[in-house]
């Protein structure tokens, strides 16, 4: 009995340390980063508890203007349309950058596949069929690539395809006019998997095929992956740095509500395939003690969370681009007291 | 003033209008829960049980209901034409379920060709043939088949049998049977076939063990029957056990049907996720629930979102159709059979 009343106890305390609860909901790509942030943020601001959902940007962008949810999170920014309907001024806020890469498994060869944006299009497109294509060897003069090239792609809709499509529509008019860009879209060849670990799993296993997955995917799992050529014309591995360089040589053309697509970047370290990932947020949070806390985690998430994120292989965010971000958190109001 | 309701009062609800039947219930609940039962715990039970009965009723309504009125937009958009389109391009908001459709029935149907010669061999085994422990022991295992979550087969599936598939069984058929179109193409391991042996896994524990409970209620009077006019084995199992199990059986077979139609994740996990109809099974494809449980979550335009609503209404009008054949089929062999007797 005592025993009981003392766990009653601990738990009442608990709770009254939880003073505010904040949830959000949203993009399963930054899932495992803000699941750490929030553990680690509350060890230092015990005031506040924030609980994140992780169902995907499109939901994400349902419940936060449906006022579900406190914060969305989104890999792909709101469109126009959907910023309208939310009905209240949205913010998006950088959080980190990710990239997709080509996963290729071809017996024999383990590493440096060279890919252009043409080839790599017209693969996905069904146009090249066959490793031996003299498109691709004359690229890969070194490699030895024989078989047919089995395409996988994702079969759920997700913030990866959106960055591979809307990469494939920039780079090939054939390919946005066919397809076009989308979180799910009308694929012309290829195999479906379900989410980062199907499309990975299809791969491992099928010689000859060529898919996408999140970076750090092809990373904790071991899967080679190929160098793009980028707007330069330099092949470019995907790594953290060069994720991070595409988004420094995006910041001169950042719009003033950071809503930019650094696919196809220029700047000759940057890699081609990388995108920021974003957390929604109203320009005035109607609860007053929940805005104030976010807008607090806020500004911890872009500058100490940043070194939180290359331990899990995420891109952090360019530091010129820190300071931008900072100026807008200061213009969120909540509940109206600013202004 | 009778104490208690004469069944036939049951019966007559059958007859008559709607209306008549309607006044007829009432006048029956009344009854019973006014004139038949003294105690008061005897009508807290009556109506108690009532409820739930009406509530699984209900339920089933108001889902058909809330199906219907979140697929509006899209039978708006399209009409009912988006039953027999086979293009699925969510850039452009244009859909047509055709292929999905396609891919449920198929795969579906190829489980239940796969799975019905194992359920009955499992079950005329455990039933007519092994000795009792070992019957014990093999109905055991068969069953526990169906405690396996369906994330696991379809890992199972992605580890196991598509590199089988694809390195062997695949290959093997193709040069063999090519001739036939529906063993054409490239061996992906993953497609049609697989989603229809992995589903043929699935529902061999409710086939089998139903259709062992069916073959264990026949009286042993008739086995003996029939070896006394000196059947063999085989003839015993066909003419005394078979026979008179048919519906029975059948209904364990629609059972494990309505099962293979609804499962999403392992089919989700080996179909290849296609929507697309091709002739070769070794192709991929797509079934009305893995496209659901594919999409719905990052389905952002309202039409997309309204076409995956319709998409459930159609799966659940399907479900619905499969088991209302079944049980009409299923009335029909039972009388006829009750007759012979």
């Amino acid at each position: 009995m005592k025993l009981f009343s003392l766990i009653l106890l601990s738990l009442c305390t608990q709770i009254s340390f939880a003073a505010t609860l904040i949830n959000g909901a949203g993009a399963t790509f930054p899932f495992p980063l803000y699941s750490k942030w929030f553990s680690e943020y509350q060890k230092i601001n015990s005031e506040v508890q924030i609980n994140y959902q992780s169902i995907g940007s499109g939901g994400g962008i349902r419940q936060f203007s449906d006022k579900t949810v406190d914060f969305g999170a989104s890999d792909a920014p709101m469109t126009d349309e959907q910023m309208q309907k939310a009905g209240a001024p949205v913010v998006h806020i950088p959080t980190v950058l990710g990239a997709v890469v080509a996963v290729y498994n071809i017996s024999g060869v383990q590493s440096g596949l060279k890919l252009t944006p043409e080839a790599l299009s017209a693969i996905f497109l069904g146009e090249i069929k066959k490793w031996e294509d003299p498109r691709l060897t004359k690229l890969n003069p070194e490699l030895k690539l024989t078989g047919d090239i089995i395409v996988v792609h994702r079969s759920d809709g997700s913030g990866t395809s959106a960055v591979f499509t809307d990469y494939l529509s920039k780079v090939s008019p054939a390919w946005k006019e066919k397809v076009g860009q989308g979180t799910a879209v009308n694929w012309p060849v290829g195999l479906g998997g379900k989410g980062n670990e199907g499309v990975a799993g299809l791969v491992k296993q099928t010689p000859g095929s060529i898919g996408y997955v999140e970076f750090v995917y092809a990373e904790f799992n071991n899967l080679s992956y190929a160098n793009l050529k980028n707007k330069t014309g330099k092949f470019v591995t995907p790594s953290l740095a060069s994720v991070t360089s595409a988004a420094t040589a995006s910041i001169k053309a950042m719009p003033e509500d950071f809503r930019i697509s650094i696919t196809n970047a220029e700047g000759p370290g940057a890699y081609p395939l990388s995108s920021f990932t974003y957390l929604l947020v109203w320009r005035d949070t109607p609860d007053a003690e929940k805005g104030g806390q976010l807008v607090k985690f806020l500004n911890w998430a872009i500058k100490d969370g940043q070194k939180l994120a290359s331990e899990l292989k995420y891109s952090p965010l360019p530091k010129s681009l820190v300071a931008k971000i900072e100026a807008k958190i200061k213009t969120l109001t909540f509940g109206k007291q600013k202004g | 003033m009778s104490p208690s309701v004469p069944i036939g009062d049951v019966r007559s609800l059958s007859s008559g209008t709607l209306i008549n039947s309607t006044k007829k219930a009432t006048k029956l609940i009344r009854n019973f829960t006014l004139k038949r039962d003294v105690h008061l715990a005897d009508k807290i039970f009556f109506l108690g049980l009532l409820f739930t009965s009406f509530l699984t009723v209900i339920l089933l309504a108001s889902i058909g209901l809330f199906l219907y009125l979140a697929s509006e937009k899209a039978i708006a958009a399209s009409g009912w034409q988006i039953i027999f389109r086979s293009l699925w391009d969510p850039v452009r908001d244009v859909y047509g379920v055709l292929p999905v459709l396609y891919g449920t029935l198929v795969s579906s149907l190829l489980g239940v060709i796969f799975a019905v010669p194992l359920s009955l061999g499992i079950a005329l085994f455990t039933n007519e043939l092994a000795p009792k422990k070992l019957a014990t022991i093999v109905g055991f295992l068969v069953e526990l088949l169906a405690a396996i979550p369906s994330v696991v087969y379809g890992l199972w599936g992605i580890f196991v049998l598509v590199p089988l598939l694809r390195g062997s069984i695949q290959p093997f058929l193709i040069e063999n049977l090519g001739f036939l179109p529906i063993f054409t193409g490239p061996a992906y391991g993953v497609g049609m076939f697989t989603s229809g042996l992995i589903l043929a896994l699935m529902i061999t524990p409710t086939i089998s063990s139903i259709s062992r409970e069916v073959f264990r209620a026949i009286p042993h009077s008739q086995r003996e029957a029939a070896l006394a006019l000196g059947a063999t084995r085989w003839e015993m199992m066909r003419l005394s056990v078979l026979k008179s199990a048919k519906a029975g059986v059948f209904g364990a077979i629609i059972l494990g049907l309505g099962r293979a139609l609804g499962e999403t994740m392992a089919v989700t996990m080996v179909i290849g996720n296609r929507a697309e109809i091709v002739a070769s099974l070794f192709a991929p494809a797509q079934t009305m629930a893995s496209v659901i449980a594919n999409e719905y979550t990052e389905a952002t335009s309202e039409i997309h979102l309204s076409t995956l609503a319709f998409v459930g209404l159609l799966l659940f009008m399907v479900t619905f159709l499969v088991n209302s054949i079944a049980h009409l089929i299923i009335s029909k062999i039972t009388k006829k059979h009750t007759g012979t007797f």
